[in-house]
């Protein structure tokens, strides 16, 4: 079995992993370091609307008269943060289960994964909205959703790749140590499925920021008006002809992030070979 | 159609049918009995309670949730969907087109997306780690990873406004119109959508087609003297489009979800694009009725999937018996 650092370190020679590591670190820094260099507030009032040549205002102003560019610098860390929170609900969540399922095999088995069959029959998207529709678009809601609904589609993967490993003569030899059957599952069966696990991370990530930044284009942001890739591709693509700034900038930066973490998750499942995916997010 | 044929399609639909149930019975509770209430949702936070409890009694919110519940359910299989809240028409009527134009959308993506994604795949296999198969293989990846309302802005730059001028950024459909009479106005859409579902197809179809490639029959009809035509059309690929349709199914139902983000995009006239609105509105029953159609195309489509899996593969069909 490959241990989790042979596998990065050998994911890391592909050319691929190299790009997708390189646009996923600069669009985070971009997201987590804008906010503090950005030579306007993310609301503040800068001139006319929708101008490309206002003195200071390297991008011009949005349709509300706000610097594009310190918006573009503010509204990248919302959804990197819920995107990473709801990634790592979803595995925690959704891993575990997963791993549960494959061990207990059975009427466990059987119960959560017909009830994950009834969860996936909802486009997240959709789930997503409908929980919206009721509480409005918290933060906390938007990690729980993306996060649950995403676990589903994780814990199928893990249980997949747990089912053969439970098979094996050292899970036997554990049962007969007497270890706990928590600790069979945790601290025998998990280390196992690592290779699973990190190309899922990546993948999930991936369509994490996806579904967010897809919320906030729909205009699901937590504070309206907030600066957020999403939102303001929305906000200003009616503006598109005369200050296509407001909208490229945005577009470009969700496209390279998911690129970049695509990249990454690419070359992790080379390396750790036979797990080519399918659908999407199943 | 043998007997197991029938009893295992017949099982399938029960299958289906229960887990539409279920499907219902959680989009009900979702939007309306939880405790967050659609009357103050309607009134906002400062109503008085008299106005609260008027309203809750108008829209019937004032009795147990499994009467509401059976209530919904009972008029969903007549075809009442009740009232809008925001319009104050009859859903059924409100949506009737829309749900039509969304078919249509979906409809002509699934039609280009499948022969272009097999294509796509199966030439990718037979040029296995030639140039064609590493483009394609970096190609779908990016393409697979930008979310769809990303992919759709980016053809708008390029083709609609900034870059070129060629195609209309928006669908226009007055009310009354086919789907089909703006047909600029829906390759953009239709092109989002393709280019959102079919990396996924081919990537699966590029597996399945060197796995077939490989086997021992493939090589057995080679041997034989085969032309090479006969051996790819009649040999290798029906048999790599088995495994591949389960993933056809998967991204076709996908489709449901995508159009939500994509009619937004280019205001097209759909169910995708009054979701939203009945969403930010709270209208519950445009929103469960949405959501019921939406998640019923999953259903539907991936019981199809199974079904039709099992026909089109000669091993399953006789583990049957």
């Amino acid at each position: 079995m490959e241990r989790p650092p042979g596998i990065v370190r050998q994911a890391l020679k592909l050319r691929r992993t190299q790009i997708g590591v390189v646009l996923f670190l600069s669009l985070a820094v971009v997201a987590f370091v804008g906010p503090f260099v950005a030579p306007f507030g993310s609301t503040e009032f800068v001139g006319k609307p929708n101008s490309r040549d206002i003195e200071g205002s390297l991008f011009g102003t949005d349709y509300f008269g706000q610097d594009v560019w310190s918006r573009f610098l503010f509204g990248g860390r919302s959804i990197l943060i819920l995107a990473v929170c709801a990634t790592a609900l979803g595995i925690v969540v959704g891993g575990s289960l997963g791993l549960i399922a494959a061990y207990q095999r059975g009427r466990i088995d059987e119960a959560i994964m017909r009830a994950f069959d009834i969860i996936l029959s909802f486009p997240q998207v959709l789930l997503s909205l409908l929980v919206i529709t009721m509480f409005g678009p918290s933060p906390y809601l938007i990690i729980l959703t993306v996060g649950l609904s995403t676990s589903p589609r994780i814990a199928r993967i893990i249980r997949g790749a747990a089912v053969p490993v439970v098979e094996r003569d050292f899970i036997a030899a554990a049962e007969a140590l007497g270890e706990s059957r928590r600790r069979v599952v945790f601290a025998e069966l998990l280390p196992n499925v690592t290779s699973a696990l990190l190309v899922e991370v990546n993948l999930r990530l991936t369509y994490s920021v996806g579904l967010i930044a897809s919320l906030a284009f729909l205009g699901f942001t937590p504070t309206p008006n907030a600066a957020n890739w999403g939102l303001m591709i929305q906000e200003n693509r009616v503006a598109l002809v005369v200050q296509p700034w407001g909208v490229v900038l945005p577009t470009l930066a969700i496209a390279l992030l998911t690129i970049g973490t695509g990249l990454i998750g690419d070359g992790l499942s080379r390396v750790s070979a036979g797990i080519d995916r399918g659908g999407k997010g199943e | 159609m043998t007997k197991p044929i029938i009893l295992f399609i017949g099982k399938r639909a029960v299958f289906g049918v229960t887990t539409l149930l279920v499907v219902s019975l959680l989009i009900f509770l979702v939007t309306q009995a939880l405790p967050a209430d659609p009357a103050s949702a309607i009134l906002g936070r400062e109503a008085t309670p008299e106005a609260l409890a008027a309203i809750r009694a108008d829209l019937g919110l004032d009795r147990l949730w499994y009467v509401q519940y059976l209530d919904w359910l009972g008029g969903v299989l007549t075809g009442d969907f009740g009232t809008s809240y925001a319009t104050r028409m009859p859903v059924a009527e409100y949506l009737g087109s829309r749900v039509g134009y969304s078919f249509f959308l979906m409809a002509v993506a699934a039609l280009a997306s499948i022969p272009l994604s097999i294509l796509v795949g199966s030439y990718a296999a037979l040029k296995r780690d030639k140039k064609f198969d590493t483009s394609s293989s970096i190609g779908t990846l990016v393409l697979a990873a930008m979310p769809e309302f990303v992919v759709g802005t980016l053809l708008i730059i390029l083709f609609a406004t900034t870059v070129f001028q060629w195609l209309p950024a928006v669908t226009y459909l007055p009310p009354g119109t086919a789907p089909w009479q703006d047909l600029d106005g829906i390759i953009l859409p239709v092109a989002t959508l393709v280019i959102s579902v079919s990396p996924y197809v081919a990537r699966v179809m590029r597996a399945a087609m060197v796995e077939v490639l490989e086997s021992d029959y493939v090589e057995m009809a080679r041997l034989k003297g085969m032309p090479e035509r006969t051996v790819l059309w009649r040999h290798s690929l029906p048999n790599a489009i088995g495994p591949t349709l389960q993933v056809i199914a998967l991204n076709l139902a996908f489709l449901a979800g995508g159009v939500i983000v994509v009619e937004r995009l280019f205001n097209y006239p759909g169910i995708g694009s009054a979701l939203a609105d009945a969403v930010r509105s709270r209208d519950m029953p445009v929103v469960q009725f949405l959501a019921l159609i939406i998640a019923g195309v999953y259903v539907v489509t991936n019981l199809l999937a199974d079904v039709g899996t099992v026909l089109v593969t000669p091993r399953l069909r006789t583990r049957l018996k």
